[in-house]
């Protein structure tokens, strides 16, 4: 059966606070699939170090946050530039109950994947009807 | 798969330098993430030093071994293959945005480079390749003698 997760996208690039150095905030790339009773999502966020990812779930609420450290070389000017540097946000509403003991989240290559195991009572309980 | 040839560098034109200003507004104001209009893949950063110079993309997922570079004179070329996403009768997809397949892109240089001085690093799923220009490259000093 395929579970509804919505997703409130936050396409538009925004800075963070007023003071701060502008920093760009992107939607990162994402996988999403049911495999049995585990949800999956990959994202992608590149330039992200392992200590600079936040996964939160609080009720159904998942939030992916990633940090960069933005790099330059040093001794060298910037030429040209195809993409951008920033942070990533992104949150998700799951329609199921997690196993929150059983996430496994691993983070490799800039690409966050999280396994999301569906709490056993949330798993459909079938129902045998007596005949009388 | 994506095959593109791009020179950000060119000697004939003049306006070339203004142009890639333009590019660079363009995209600085369009507000999204990379110029993927282009179609160019993977987008690349670049940073010029005294006789070298830095290229950068972005490829998260991919290993160091999913990647392949090679260097011919002025012409550095990235290939690479992203693996298969996971295949089964009980996956049901919800949502798939992330790239996927090969591509290959070709990008010329402002000098021939030593292709025994790369540097190239894969981390947190971005590549960088340090290029040093190579030394029968570089302008050479001539003596004026005055008799």
């Amino acid at each position: 059966m395929a579970q509804e997760l919505a997703a409130q996208d936050e396409r538009n690039v925004r800075t963070n606070g007023e003071t701060e150095p502008a920093t760009l905030t992107f939607t990162p790339a994402v996988d999403i699939f049911e495999k049995g009773d585990t949800t999956v999502i990959i994202a992608d966020m590149p330039g992200v170090a392992s200590d600079g990812v936040d996964v939160t779930l609080e009720r159904q609420v998942l939030t992916l946050r990633g940090t960069v450290k933005p790099h330059a070389p040093e001794g060298y000017r910037r030429l040209s530039s195809e993409y951008r540097e920033g942070d990533y946000l992104r949150v998700f509403t799951l329609s199921d109950e997690i196993d929150q003991a059983k996430i496994n989240a691993e983070f490799k290559n800039g690409a966050l994947r999280l396994e999301l195991p569906h709490a056993a009572e949330a798993k459909p309980k079938k129902i045998s009807v007596k005949t009388a | 798969m994506l095959q593109t040839t791009h020179f950000p560098w060119s000697y004939n034109d003049p306006f070339a330098d203004m142009r890639r200003l333009q590019g660079a507004m363009n995209r600085l104001f369009d507000g999204g993430r990379s110029s993927e209009r282009s179609g160019a893949y993977p987008s690349v950063n670049f940073w010029v030093g005294q006789d070298s110079v830095v290229m950068s993309a972005e490829l998260p997922g991919l290993t160091d071994q999913d990647i392949e570079l090679t260097v011919k004179d002025t012409m550095i070329s990235i290939r690479g293959t992203y693996p298969e996403p996971e295949t089964g009768d009980d996956i049901v997809w919800h949502r798939r945005e992330r790239p996927a397949g090969s591509f290959l892109r070709s990008i010329e240089l402002p000098f021939r480079i030593d292709p025994d001085h790369i540097d190239a690093r894969f981390k947190n799923g971005v590549l960088t390749v340090e290029m040093q220009r190579s030394e029968d490259d570089k302008p050479k000093h001539i003596q004026i003698k005055s008799s």
